[in-house]
C-alpha cells in the first residue's frame, strides 16, 4: 500500500514539474488545441472539405476562405482539418503499435536475459542497421497505401528505442530491494512484470510514446507528400502541400498553411516530451 | 586494437545476412510482383510471357530458394541486374561480350548522395560546435534560450515543407539558384571553373536543408556535453590554477565535450541516407534516395535490395569507423580496449 502511494506522487511530481515549465505547458496547451480542432472538424468546418468549386478555384484568403481554395475549390481550412484527423490518428496509432512491441520485447528480453536477451537485442542491432525510411518506402510501395497501412509500417519499423529503454529500466529495476524481497516471498513471473516491473517503467515509456508520435506525424506527411501516403481525395498535411508544390508559383497558401500545421503539431509533442524528460532526469533540479 | 578491428569487421558479415533476409522476406511478404508493371506496359502480354518473365527472374522459385540464390550472388559482389532499366547492372559496372561497360546504377548514385551528406555534416559540426558551446556557457540566460526555441523549431520543422519554401524563395522569386538537377543543360560546353560554379549553385540548396534539420540535435548535444564537463573536477582545478576561461573551455573543456559527438555522427548515418529520399526527389538530383524511390515505384527487386543491403553496409561501416575514432581519441578506451 505504501509503495502505491509513493508511487503516484512520483508520477505525479514528474507531470507537475513538468507543467511548470513553460516551454513544455506552452507543448500541451499546443496538443489539447490541434487535438480539439481535429475532433470538432466536422462541426467547425466551414465547408464540406470534398466540395468542388468550379467558381472558386486557387483564391487566395479572404473571409470567406480563411485559408483560400485548392486547384479544385475546394476549401482550404475545412481540408486542414479534416487532415488533421488522420495525421494525428496515425500518430497515435502507429506509436501505440510500436510501444506495445516495444513493451514486449523490451521485457522479455530485461527480465529472462540470457539466450532471450542476445536475440531480441540482436534483431534490435539489425533493425537499427537499415536505414528506416527506406524499409517504410519498401513496404508502403508494395502493399496498397491506405491509412491502416502507414500505422501498420510505421509502428513496425520505430519499437527499436522503446525496446532498448524498457530493457534497461528493467534490468535496474530487477536490482531494487522491494523486487528483490517480492520475488523471494513468492511472487510469480508475471505478479512481478505487472505490478512492480512495468509501473515503475511507465513514465519514461510515456516521455519515448509522446517523442515518437512527433517523429510519426512527421513521417505520415513526409510519406504522404511523396504521394506513398493518404492518398487523394481524402485530405492529410502531407498531400495538401503536394498540391502546394504543383501550384507554388501561383498559390502561397496552399504551401503554407499545411507545413506550418505540421511544424506547429509536431514543435507540440517535442516540447512537451523533453519537458517530462528533463522533469525525470534528476539531475535537471540541481543544474537550475 | 588488431583483435577488436578483426572481431569487429568479423561481426558484420552475420549483421548483413540478419539486414538482407529482413528486407528480403519483407518484401516477398507483399502482393503484386515485377510482372505486373512490366505487362501491364504492353496491353498484349499474355499470362503466358508474364510466366517467362518469372521463370527468367526466379520469381517462380520459392521465396527461400530465391534469398539462397541471390545471396550466393552477393557473395561475389553480384547485386544482378535491375528488372526495369534494361538490365543495367545495379551495383557496379560490367563489360559484355563486346567489351562495352554499362556503369552501375549504386556506382553512380552513391557518390553524389556521400558528396551532399558529408558537405552538409561539415556545414552542421562549423555551426553546432560554436552554438552548443554558447549555449552552455550562457546557460539559462537569453543566448541559451534562444538557441533552444531555435533547437525546437529546427526538430520539428518538416524538411520538405523547408525545401518548398527556399526553393520557392532562393529559386523561384529571386532566381538565385537552380531548382533541379545536378548540372545545367549547356553543362558539358562549360570550362572547368564554370562546372565548379554550376555544381555548387546547384549543390546549395540540397545540402543547406539537411544542415539546417541536422543542426538542431548536434547544437543540443554539444551543448550538454559541455554542461556535463563544465562541473568536473579537472575543469575547477583548471580555474583555480588561474588558467584564463577562454583556455580552460576551448583547451581543456572542449576536447572532452566533443568526444560523444563521433558516436551520434556515427549513429546518424541512417537517418541521412533514409533522409536523401526526400530532399533528391524535391530537387531531382540522381543519387541513392532518388534511384530508391524510382526503383519502389517500379518495384524494381535487384535495386530495392541493393540499395537496403548497400545503405545497411554503409551504416555498420560508419558504426564501426566511429567506435574505432572514438577509441582513437579517448585515451580511457584505448588502453581498455588493448588490454581487453
Amino acid at each position: 500500500m505504501m509503495k502505491n502511494i509513493n508511487q503516484t506522487t512520483h508520477q505525479q511530481n514528474v507531470f507537475k514539474k513538468a507543467l511548470a515549465n513553460p516551454l513544455a505547458m506552452a507543448g500541451f496547451i499546443i496538443i489539447v488545441t490541434v487535438f480539439l480542432l481535429a475532433m470538432f472538424a466536422p462541426l467547425i468546418s466551414p465547408y464540406d472539405p470534398d466540395d468542388i468549386n468550379v467558381k472558386a478555384i486557387l483564391l487566395g484568403p479572404t473571409w470567406n476562405h480563411w485559408m483560400g481554395t485548392d486547384g479544385l475549390g475546394r476549401d482550404v481550412l475545412s481540408r486542414m482539418l479534416h487532415g488533421g484527423r488522420i495525421s494525428l490518428l496515425v500518430g497515435l496509432v502507429a506509436v501505440g503499435i510500436s510501444t506495445a512491441i516495444g513493451i514486449l520485447l523490451g521485457a522479455l528480453s530485461g527480465y529472462y536475459r540470457g539466450w532471450v536477451d542476445t536475440v531480441i537485442m540482436r534483431l534490435v542491432d539489425v533493425m537499427l542497421s537499415i536505414p528506416s525510411f527506406f524499409l517504410i518506402l519498401a513496404v508502403i510501395a508494395f502493399l496498397t497505401p491506405s491509412i491502416i497501412n502507414i500505422m501498420i509500417v510505421i509502428g513496425l519499423t520505430s519499437w527499436m528505442g522503446v525496446t532498448r529503454l524498457v530493457r534497461a529500466e528493467f534490468l535496474s529495476l530487477s536490482e531494487r530491494e522491494f523486487v528483490l524481497a517480492s520475488r523471494t516471498l513468492g511472487a510469480k513471473d508475471a505478479r512481478l512484470i505487472f505490478t512492480h516491473l512495468l509501473p515503475n517503467s511507465l513514465t519514461p515509456i510515456i516521455v519515448s510514446a509522446v517523442l515518437g508520435v512527433a517523429g510519426a506525424v512527421l513521417m505520415e506527411s513526409g510519406l504522404s507528400f511523396l504521394g506513398l501516403g493518404v492518398q487523394a481525395p481524402q485530405a492529410s498535411w502531407g498531400n495538401i502541400l503536394t498540391d502546394g508544390k504543383e501550384y507554388i508559383q501561383f498559390a502561397w497558401w496552399l504551401s503554407l498553411f499545411p507545413g506550418l500545421a505540421i511544424l506547429v503539431t509536431v514543435l507540440g509533442y517535442n516540447l512537451l516530451g523533453e519537458g517530462l524528460r528533463d522533469a525525470l532526469d534528476p539531475r535537471s533540479g540541481s543544474a537550475q | 586494437m588488431v583483435k577488436y578491428l578483426i572481431k569487429r569487421v568479423l561481426w558484420m558479415i552475420p549483421m548483413l545476412i540478419g539486414i538482407s533476409l529482413i528486407s528480403f522476406f519483407v518484401m516477398h511478404l507483399a502482393p503484386g510482383d515485377i510482372t505486373n508493371n512490366e505487362a501491364s506496359f504492353n496491353p498484349k502480354a499474355s499470362e503466358e510471357s508474364r510466366q517467362k518473365l518469372r521463370e527468367m527472374y526466379n520469381l517462380d522459385k520459392p521465396v527461400i530458394v530465391q534469398y539462397g540464390l541471390w545471396l550466393k550472388r552477393m557473395g561475389t559482389l553480384d547485386f544482378g541486374n535491375s528488372f526495369a532499366t534494361h538490365q543495367k547492372p545495379v551495383f557496379w559496372e560490367k563489360t559484355d561480350e563486346d567489351g562495352n561497360i554499362t556503369k552501375g546504377m549504386i556506382q553512380q548514385a552513391l557518390p553524389i548522395t556521400l558528396m551532399i551528406n558529408i558537405l552538409g555534416l561539415i556545414i552542421t559540426l562549423v555551426l553546432a560546435i560554436p552554438l552548443g558551446i554558447i549555449a552552455a556557457q550562457k546557460y539559462g540566460q537569453w543566448q541559451d534560450k534562444s538557441i533552444t526555441i531555435f533547437n525546437f523549431v529546427g526538430f520539428s520543422i518538416p524538411s520538405f515543407w523547408l525545401s518548398l519554401l527556399l526553393m520557392y524563395w532562393l529559386g523561384v522569386v529571386n532566381n538565385w539558384f537552380p531548382i533541379s538537377g545536378l548540372h545545367s543543360i549547356n553543362y558539358e560546353s562549360m570550362d572547368t571553373w564554370a562546372k565548379v560554379k554550376d555544381t555548387f549553385s546547384h549543390l546549395f540548396m540540397p545540402v543547406i536543408i539537411p544542415s539546417v534539420t541536422g543542426l538542431a540535435s548536434i547544437t543540443l548535444f554539444v551543448k550538454n556535453g559541455m554542461l556535463d564537463v563544465l562541473f568536473q573536477d579537472y575543469i575547477t582545478t583548471a580555474r583555480s590554477k588561474g588558467l584564463t576561461e577562454h583556455k580552460v573551455v576551448y583547451t581543456h573543456a572542449l576536447r572532452n565535450a566533443l568526444l560523444p559527438l563521433i558516436t551520434i555522427i556515427g549513429l546518424s548515418i541512417p537517418g541521412l541516407i533514409g533522409g536523401s529520399v526526400i530532399a533528391e526527389t524535391i530537387f531531382a538530383i540522381p543519387g541513392m534516395g532518388k534511384l530508391f524511390y524510382d526503383a519502389v515505384l517500379m518495384r524494381d527487386f535487384p535495386v530495392i535490395m541493393g540499395i537496403l543491403t548497400i545503405g545497411s553496409a554503409l551504416t555498420l561501416i560508419g558504426n564501426l569507423l566511429a567506435d574505432v575514432a572514438y577509441a582513437w581519441a579517448d585515451p580511457r578506451v584505448r588502453r581498455g580496449v588493448a588490454r581487453g
